[in-house]
Formats: structure tokens, C-alpha cells, sequence
């Protein structure tokens, strides 16, 4: 593969990257920050592209976009309704609403499970219109993804150092001490996950935007995407203050699509995607386990060589 | 003060594993008081501070704290007048975020988009020098770098930094070295007589507990079984606090940790 292969590669990777970004950036607050692990992030990624989609198809492009958010955080509302106010499990509560998005999102798309927005003005389509004869008029996808990624950002390097930033660190931290701080860690929960599901629904609603077309399945796996690029991104920059690590997760999310863009060109089927997501998560959280046990194992095996009459030494 | 009248509390009743916790206990705390709480292991002491703290709501009786009816309160909101220290010296505080944040977020000051000021860091640079143990050089580190003891002293002084009406001390120093608990106890005198706190403390050790503060409650079986305070308390010693609970309870105080009067 020479250099010039390389470089739409490389864009491609960057663009996807980028859009999923928004998502590991969603579970670096829920997840990373607040501990919640939200089984949610596909459903309400979908919800996301959906709403964006009609929108956009009925006319209102820009305002796709605000209202794709608003969809998330409603979705993030009832998943950390159903956590802080109704006992479900928070695990439970992830999947149950992601269950019940299904249906939703096959009706928001009025009854069908496909939409396609191949004539339909989107800020996609506004800013090529825009760009065209410049010499950026390849990249307006890169343009937009990078903008939102960078707002975002911005956004989050800012609010988690605000009182109710930290306040939201440490109900993942310590749930006791928020309460002696007589802050109720309901109300942070219900604010981190309604943020955080603005991201993911973004994310969907520019990525459907930008392919021009929604399926229903456009967010499934999603989660397991997000959190394997969140943990190569952990990997990269394990240290640090929360913005290097929030840019860490958007490093991670690059990566991710890098190394299963080159591999899609070494004739890695398409649909290996999900299979690789899902190993590089069980290595990264595994890994710390298995570093703690080898201790035992080794002396498991020591003796063993000893034999069990044996002395040790 | 604080007034807890006819608090009664069962856990998981109805089933074999019913356990009175509480039964039917009234105490009254006044302005200023330091009171020490003895007890065996299940007596319910830490029971006692939980239900005053509300991490659970009693099953009967009412907790008036400061005129204000507390007895349906939830936690967090309590948590405004009353400050808590626990033995573990990990549960006070976020581990994971710097002292400076663990500080601000118990000071609690501004609004919610409101972010650590100039003149806020330099006060916590202040309070944290007063501790003397160096830590206003560290305030940018995570608190899980701390010691045990120091991490419960950056407590005490995020449970006092906006200070409370009541504070509930439950073995805070058990899980100290002899030294860090000394000091902590110190710090903790220093900051109960300056902002002139009530103050609940449970404790292991009988010599300290009749020393410390001006009254001492035993407790058993969920119940206040002896209140001492004034001139008898002045004259009581160790061997007749074990005494007057045998007398009472009617058998002997088999607690090790408490006979040997250690921490």
C-alpha cells in the first residue's frame, strides 16, 4: 500500500473516528466519571439518527441537530429515572430502555425501519454546497466531526471542573461523600446521564446525517465500540487531568477506526467489526484482574512443581 | 438541641433475622455537649448515628434537631447540620479527585457552574496549614495519595468547614496509628471548641471516654443504659463503669477491645 492509498484511508478513518467520538466522550462521563455503565448509549445513538433524520427530512436542517440532543437527554432522563427514583438496576435500566427504543425509534421513522436522505439538506450537504471549488471541499465531513468533537470538548473540560462537575465526579468516586456534601446523588446521576446521552444522540444524528441514510440498527453495538475505543484511549493516556484523558478518548476513538479501517483493506470481513470491539474490551478490562492474579498463579504452579508433599521452598 | 424521642428500629423484620436494633430510645442533647457513647460490639451505637444521620428512617419516634423536624428528612439533606466521620478513613472523601476539589465540593459555595476561586484557594491553603502536616503544598493531588490520617483529618475538616450543629464521630481514629490518631483527636477538640459544636463520639476506649467531653452514655441492646455526667462522671473510673454496667445490664462487659481500653 503506497502513500496516496493512505490518505482517503486515513480520512476515512479520521471522519468515523471522529463521530464515534462523540459517543466514547458520552461514556467517558457516564462511565469514566460516574461510574454507570449506561446499556442505553445503542438505543438512544439510534434515537439520535432517527430524530436528526426527520427533522432534516422535513425541512429543517439546522434545527435537526438541537433536537436530536433533546432526544438524548430525554433518553438519558428516563434511564437515570428508572435507576435513582424507581429501583431498577442501573444495568437493567440501560437495557430495558434500549429494548423500548426499538420500537419508539421504528416509529419515529413512521413505521419503517429505513430512511434515506439522499435529497434531503442536511449541514452536510450545506457545507459541501459551500466548500465546493475550494480546495477543503473534500473534507466538509472532517470539518463538521471535528467541530463537534472540539465543542464538546471544550464543553466538558469546562463543566466537570464547575461545583456540579465535580459534584458528578465524585458520585462515581463516592456516593457517601456527595451526600455529606448535601448534594443528592440522584440529582447528579440524573444530570451526568441526560449530558452524557446529548453526546451520543449528536453523534448518531451526524453520523446518519453524513452516510445519508438511518437504519434501525445504525447504533447497535455502539456501546461496545465506545468503550473499546475508551479503553485504548486509557491505554494511550493513562494519566493525567480530565481534559488529557477526555482527549485521550478521542485519540482512542481515531485509533480504533484506524486499525479496523486497515484491517477492512487486508480483507478483514465487515461484519468482524463487533467481534473485534467486544475481544479488545475484555482484554482491556480483564487485563488489570489477570495482573492481580498472577501472583497466585505463579505460586499455584511453584508448588506444584514441588509436589504437594513437598516443601516450598 | 437534638431531641430523639421513643426511636425505635428493626431490621428485616418479619424473618428469622429480625433484629432490634434500636428500642424505644429517647435522648436529649444540649447546646454544646460533648458526649462520648460506649458500648459492646451490636449494642447499636452506629446504629444509633445512622438513624440520626438518616441513612435509614426509624421505624417509630421522632428526631428533632434545632426546632426543625428531622425524623422523615433525607440524608443529604440532614447532612446541612449534621457532619460525620466514619472509622474507615476512606469513606469522607473522593479518592480519585484532588484535596482542593474534595474541599470545595464540602464547602459548597456558589452556584452550580461556579468554578474554584482565587480567594477560595488560598482559604483552604489556610485551614489545610493549620492541620500541620503539610498538605497545603499538595493540595493538587489525588486524596487517595494521603494517609489514613490524613485523609480523616482533610475530613474532619470537610465535615467542619461549613460548621455543622451536630457532629457524630463513629471510632474515627480506631483505624489510626497511635500518633495520627492523637493528632486527629487534638484537631478534632480544637475544632468542636472553636466553632463550639455539639459532638457524638463513639469510642473503644473507656480512659478516653471519660475524659473526653462532658458526658458519656452506655448503650445495649439498643438502649441508653447509663448517662453520666457532671460531678459523677468527674469521679467514676474505668473499673466503675464496669461496674455500673454489670449492675444494670446484668452481666459482665466480655468485650476485649473495651477491657483493655484499646483504640
Amino acid at each position: 500500500m503506497n502513500f496516496s492509498d493512505m490518505v482517503p484511508l486515513l480520512q476515512t478513518a479520521l471522519e468515523l473516528g471522529l463521530f464515534s467520538a462523540l459517543t466514547v466522550l458520552a461514556l467517558y462521563l457516564s462511565y469514566s466519571m460516574l461510574n454507570v455503565c449506561d446499556l442505553s448509549t445503542d438505543g438512544c445513538f439510534t434515537m439520535g439518527a432517527t430524530v436528526g433524520a426527520v427533522v432534516a427530512i422535513s425541512g429543517h436542517p439546522f434545527l435537526s441537530i438541537p433536537a436530536a440532543i433533546l432526544a438524548g437527554m430525554l433518553s438519558g432522563l428516563i434511564v437515570a429515572f428508572l435507576q435513582t427514583k424507581m429501583g431498577v438496576e442501573s444495568l437493567l435500566a440501560g437495557i430495558i430502555v434500549n429494548t423500548a427504543w426499538y420500537s419508539v425509534n421504528i416509529a419515529i421513522m413512521g413505521n419503517s425501519s429505513l430512511l434515506n436522505m439522499n435529497k434531503t439538506d442536511t449541514v452536510f450537504s450545506i457545507l459541501k454546497e459551500k466548500l465546493e471549488g475550494t480546495f477543503l471541499a473534500g473534507s466538509y465531513k472532517l470539518i463538521i466531526a471535528a467541530l463537534a468533537v472540539l465543542i464538546v470538548l471544550v464543553f466538558l473540560s469546562f463543566f466537570l471542573k464547575t461545583r456540579l462537575g465535580l459534584a458528578i465526579r465524585a458520585t462515581g468516586n463516592n456516593p457517601d461523600m456527595v451526600k455529606s456534601s448535601s448534594i443528592n446523588p440522584a440529582f447528579t446521576t440524573i444530570v451526568g446521564l441526560c449530558i452524557a446521552n446529548a453526546f451520543t444522540a449528536l453523534s448518531g444524528c451526524l453520523l446518519a446525517q453524513s452516510q445519508k441514510s438511518v437504519n434501525i440498527d445504525i447504533g447497535s453495538g455502539m456501546v461496545t465500540i465506545a468503550l473499546a475505543s475508551l479503553l485504548i484511549g486509557g491505554v494511550i493516556i493513562p494519566r493525567g487531568g480530565i481534559t488529557r484523558k477526555a482527549i485521550g478518548a478521542v485519540i482512542g476513538a481515531f485509533i480504533f477506526r484506524l486499525v479496523y479501517t486497515v484491517a477492512l483493506r487486508f480483507n478483514m470481513p465487515a461484519y468482524m467489526l463487533k467481534l473485534v470491539s467486544s475481544i479488545i474490551v475484555i482484554i482491556a478490562i480483564s487485563t488489570p484482574y489477570l495482573k492481580r492474579q498472577l501472583p497466585l498463579l505463579k505460586r499455584r504452579m511453584a508448588l506444584r512443581k514441588v509436589g504437594t508433599n513437598g516443601e516450598e521452598r | 438541641m437534638l431531641r430523639i424521642s421513643n426511636i425505635s428500629k428493626t431490621f428485616n423484620p418479619g424473618t428469622v433475622n429480625a433484629k432490634l436494633a434500636i428500642d424505644n430510645l429517647s435522648l436529649e442533647v444540649k447546646d454544646g455537649d460533648f458526649i462520648t457513647v460506649i458500648g459492646a460490639n451490636g449494642a447499636g451505637k452506629s446504629t444509633l448515628f445512622n438513624a440520626i444521620a438518616g441513612e435509614f428512617i426509624t421505624d417509630s419516634g421522632r428526631i428533632v434537631l434545632d426546632d426543625t423536624d428531622i425524623t422523615l428528612m433525607p440524608e443529604h439533606l440532614r447532612a446541612i447540620k449534621i457532619g460525620r466521620l466514619f472509622q474507615d478513613p476512606l469513606r469522607g472523601t473522593a479518592a480519585g479527585m484532588t484535596i482542593e476539589e474534595n474541599l470545595t465540593l464540602a464547602a459548597g459555595r456558589g452556584g452550580w457552574l461556579s468554578r474554584i476561586s482565587h480567594a477560595q484557594r488560598e482559604e483552604f491553603k489556610d485551614m489545610l496549614r493549620e492541620l500541620g502536616m503539610g498538605l497545603e503544598d499538595r493540595m493538587k493531588q489525588p486524596m487517595g495519595l494521603l494517609s489514613g490520617g490524613q485523609r480523616q483529618a482533610v475530613t474532619l475538616l470537610m465535615a467542619t468547614i461549613n460548621p455543622p450543629a451536630l457532629l457524630l464521630l463513629d471510632e474515627h481514629t480506631a483505624a489510626l496509628d497511635p500518633a495520627a490518631a492523637d493528632k486527629v483527636l487534638k484537631i478534632t477538640r480544637e475544632v468542636v471548641e472553636r466553632e463550639k459544636l455539639a459532638c457524638l463520639m463513639i469510642t473503644h476506649n473507656m480512659q478516653s471516654a471519660l475524659q473526653l467531653g462532658n458526658r458519656t452514655i452506655m448503650m445495649n441492646k439498643g438502649r441508653i443504659i447509663l448517662d453520666v455526667s457532671g460531678e459523677e462522671r468527674a469521679n467514676m473510673t474505668v473499673a466503675d463503669l464496669l461496674q455500673r454496667f454489670k449492675e444494670i445490664s446484668g452481666e459482665a462487659l466480655d468485650n476485649d477491645r473495651m477491657l483493655l481500653g484499646v483504640e
